[in-house]
């Protein structure tokens, strides 16, 4: 056994800071994507600790559904004051109130793939030419071949021909003004390593996380949170339960799980033995069809 | 046990490569109820009796209309004992760069063979491409082994045929493992099928197999990365390519050649770091102010990369647009640095089935592999890529379309080509009346080095020995009048002296050489290429302390340096390296001219 070596999630977080670092180096106008969920709160901690003792040299942008948890609105607002740096905010309603995009309607009708056109539209109007993203490869099948570079035509478009091999830790980040790329520094993360840092580092997170009361109904066999952007329907009974979300995204569509792991060290001992994907187990939207999201990162989706 | 292993793996589906991978990740439990239901659902629909374990790592519909992998898809699962990063890659020869992709970063390599087939012309490609791409660990997986009977004789075949192969590779740590990845014998457990079989399941081997020394610990290389700068402090941060840096560490910085120490070593979020290693990102604060920036590398003085803009490398190519051809400009990513590069000569182009050499290639496509000689506009800080994968890796983006059209590995800098010949002569150097050698005498500017290569000279000649002074201050008016004082001028400079000093030696005079040649590095090639020759060399250190020098300052040159209208000045603002085993070192107490002179020829002598 010899020394000099660093434990898994240094070698992860290293591997984070140098994609961050060269990001800030080599483009113009970065911006990392902060929705207030834990692999972009992990991602904002690793971005501001690569830049340490200087502010974090870059914004941070929320595509903001209109149909969030109203606890992580209040967590993004207090994580950018504490940490010092600039939010944007890109509202889905602008969209909609200009008629860009046009409400779902029915069942199951949510507004996350509206959140493309406002996420584009923003990085239009702020001429952003790198957005970091806190996509993860282990996520999802199509998510196992993208790049750590990803890159996105003057449409925003993601095609799968011209992704660029990524060898050793060069990334060609070169682009023409309209272009940009998508950054995913968090990309050979796992669920685990991500729950495994929040406890090391002892990160803040929205209280949604962690094991809590709520009333609850259950649809399509996921357990769904009642709030004012979802009731349930008729025959769909409500009843409270004590849940925990593994993910936050849209309210509508962001399902729970039955738990009672109310810290981080809990929750990782409950991820480590878990047997069903966070995105099966908890989100509708990526149950869509199969190549449900091979076709939205066709059409820009993070 | 480093915590995390990057497996690369190459093979067709003909292989079972999906089927070993689903196996894997199903038989160490890394597969979720969620995805293993969706693969039964569609093994289901296809038909299928039990579930294909081998759809659980097809990704892009794309592929999965086509029935194969066009790209490197990366699977991520873990055991109690580690973490395992797989970049997974097709295994024909039009997915080569996909293959080369996956290695880059690899730790191991899982190489599949059919038992049926043998060692096939996939196979060796690909351990041909782990080879190439720096890959020390390769695994053997012989699968299929259910269809062969479970023959322990048809498993001993194979393992000899590649083992004679894997001679001709630079692969230090080899493993064969008799597999059956559609039952899962010995993948990752042992299973009863073949009781001959000793040696740990491929999932065991993968947890045990020691990687951590593969890293470079000995050459410290920082690339600087990006420069933080926050009120007074200012950081230059970047990755560790290789050694260990250390607070209070002397440093050089490159190009400039400025050496200060190192005053604090930072990790993320400001937590210090009392040694820094490989692959650790830091940020380092200096002594001195010095103008450092991207692109710039941080070593210790006494160990250099090499700096050099004219290059031999490997390259693969990876456009299927436009083809590699000599002469075309591109632009060449290093470490943190990128600059404008042509490609100036295709030596062969390499058949990666049969390794055979076709030197009259003229050009490289899509998944062609090379030999090349590179120039840069800026030299490149590298070492061999053998050596640092970090610092002997780069690629080449076409600077039209930006795409990446090449991985390279730098192998040095450059070597004359085969079109340069010796030819030989027809009078050996015993049959020369007098037999040459070089006396090189190396300090600071002052140091009194001149004066005593004078007297020796005047000596040798009054003795009958032939002898001719090369004085570092007469050359540069003649032969090395096109040479500054930047760090390479002076490598240059001390090159071309070291070259016309071996070549009066060898016509039998002695050469006494008066030179600062401040960088030992330097020096000891010049030595090396004297004793390649067979010539006697002397290294002599005019060890005359700074403030001596300073002090006599006979061309009044200290005083303008210090004054700041010299600049790249030995001592005051560049580096001079002393000698580390000289053959001589005179200091100024040591005696009168004449008397140091008698010293070194007494050694001469002997």
């Amino acid at each position: 056994m010899t020394g000099y070596e660093l434990s898994q999630s240094g070698v992860l977080e290293a591997e984070a800071v140098h994609v961050f670092r060269e990001v800030a180096a080599t483009f113009e106008r970065p911006v990392l994507l902060f929705s207030g969920g834990k692999d972009s709160v992990v991602m904002l901690h690793v971005a501001v600790r690569a830049f340490w003792p200087a502010p974090l040299p870059f914004p941070v942008l929320h595509v903001d559904t209109g149909h969030n948890f109203d606890e992580v609105l209040e967590f993004r607002d207090r994580a950018v004051r504490e940490l010092g740096v600039r939010l944007l905010v890109g509202r889905v309603q602008d969209d909609l109130d200009a008629g860009r995009v046009v409400e779902e309607r029915g069942r199951g009708a949510s507004r996350n793939r509206l959140q493309t056109v406002t996420l584009l539209r923003m990085i239009r109007e702020h001429s952003f030419d790198a957005v970091f993203g806190g996509a993860r490869r282990d996520e999802e099948k199509a998510r196992a071949k993208e790049r750590v570079f990803s890159f996105r035509d003057e449409f925003g478009q993601w095609d799968p021909r011209r992704q660029r091999p990524e060898l050793w830790n060069l990334y060609n980040g070169r682009h023409r003004k309209g272009e940009h790329i998508r950054v995913f520094p968090l990309s050979n993360w796992t669920e685990l390593d991500v729950w495994s840092y929040i406890a090391a580092e002892r990160i803040a997170l929205p209280s949604l996380y962690f094991a809590h009361r709520r009333r609850v109904f259950q649809r399509d066999g996921m357990l769904l949170a009642c709030s004012r952007h979802l009731a349930p329907e008729a025959g769909e009974e409500p009843y409270e339960a004590v849940v925990r979300f593994r993910t936050v995204g849209d309210a509508t569509c962001t399902g729970c799980v039955e738990s009672p792991a109310a810290t981080p060290e809990e929750v990782v001992a409950e991820v480590a033995a878990s047997r069903v994907t966070e995105r099966g187990a908890t989100r509708a939207d990526d149950r869509i069809s199969e190549a449900g999201m091979e076709d939205r990162k066709k059409e820009g989706y993070f | 046990m480093p915590p995390l292993l990057r497996v690369a793996t190459a093979g067709s589906v003909d292989d079972g490569k999906s089927t070993l991978i689903g196996r894997l990740l199903h038989d160490s439990k890394a597969l979720f109820t969620d995805q293993l239901a969706a693969v039964e659902r569609t093994s289901r629909d296809r038909g299928a009796g039990g579930p294909d374990l081998a759809l659980v790592t097809d990704g892009l519909r794309a592929e999965r209309e086509q029935g194969i992998t066009i790209d490197v898809a990366y699977r991520y699962f873990a055991t109690p004992a580690r973490k395992f990063i797989l970049a997974d890659t097709p295994g024909h020869v039009q997915y080569t760069r996909n293959t080369v992709t996956g290695a880059s970063t690899a730790d191991v390599a899982l190489i599949l063979v059919d038992a049926r087939k043998g060692v096939v012309e996939q196979c060796r490609r690909h351990a041909f491409l782990a080879s190439l791409l720096g890959v020390g660990h390769l695994v053997l997986c012989v699968n299929k082994m259910d269809l062969v009977g479970w023959s322990r004789e048809r498993f001993e075949e194979i393992k000899d045929d590649f083992a004679r192969f894997a001679t001709r590779l630079d692969v230090h740590d080899l493993t064969f493992v008799p597999i059956s990845a559609l039952h899962g014998d010995n993948v990752v457990h042992r299973g009863a099928a073949m009781p001959w079989y000793e040696g740990p399941s491929l999932l065991h081997h993968l947890e045990q197999v020691h990687v951590a020394s593969d890293r470079n610990l000995i050459d410290v290389r920082l690339p600087v990365q990006y420069v933080i700068r926050a009120g007074d402090f200012r950081g230059y941060a970047g990755t560790m390519a290789g050694g260990v840096l250390k607070p209070g560490d002397e440093v050089l910085v490159l190009p400039s050649g400025f050496s200060t120490t190192v005053r604090a070593v930072w990790g993320p979020g400001g937590v210090p770091v009392a040694e820094a290693f490989p692959p650790q990102a830091v940020t380092v604060e200096l002594a001195d102010e010095l103008d450092v920036g991207r692109g710039d590398l941080l070593c210790r003085p006494g160990n250099r990369p090499h700096a050099d803009g004219d290059l031999d490398a490997m390259v693969c190519w990876f456009s299927e647009h436009a083809g590699l051809e000599p002469g075309s400009h591109y632009l060449l990513r290093h470490t943190t640095s990128e600059t404008a590069a042509t490609v100036a000569e295709l030596d062969y182009r390499l058949d990666v089935n049969t390794l055979h050499r076709d030197e009259t290639a003229t050009g490289l496509s899509l998944n062609e592999i090379g030999r090349v000689r590179l120039r840069t506009r800026r030299p490149l800080l590298f070492d061999p890529y053998r050596r640092n994968r970090t610092t002997g890796g780069f690629v080449l983006i076409d600077p039209v379309t930006q795409d990446t059209v090449a991985a390279g590995m730098l192998t040095g800098p450059r070597r004359p080509g085969r079109s340069v010949v010796w030819q030989s002569a027809a009078v050996t150097r015993e049959q020369r009346p007098t037999q040459g050698a070089t006396i090189w005498l190396t300090g600071l500017s002052g140091s009194g080095k001149s004066t005593i290569a004078v007297e020796l000279e005047r000596r040798l000649v009054a003795l009958g020995r032939p002898a001719y002074l090369l004085d570092g201050d007469n050359l540069r008016h003649g032969l090395n009048a096109d040479l500054g004082f930047s760090a390479r001028d002076r490598t240059e400079n001390v090159r071309r002296a070291g070259e016309v000093a071996r070549l009066f030696a060898d016509a039998g005079v002695v050469a006494v050489v008066s030179l600062i040649s401040p960088y030992r590095a330097g020096r000891d090639r010049v030595r090396a290429v004297h004793e390649a020759a067979g010539l006697p060399f002397v290294e002599v250190y005019v060890d005359t302390p700074l403030e001596v020098c300073e002090a006599r300052d006979p061309k009044g040159l200290y005083a303008r340096a210090r004054a700041g209208e010299l600049t790249g000045f030995t001592g005051i603002d560049t580096p001079y390296e002393p000698p580390a085993a000289p053959d001589l070192v005179l200091h100024p107490g040591d005696g009168d001219p004449a008397t140091l002179a008698a010293r070194v020829l007494a050694l001469l002598e002997r």
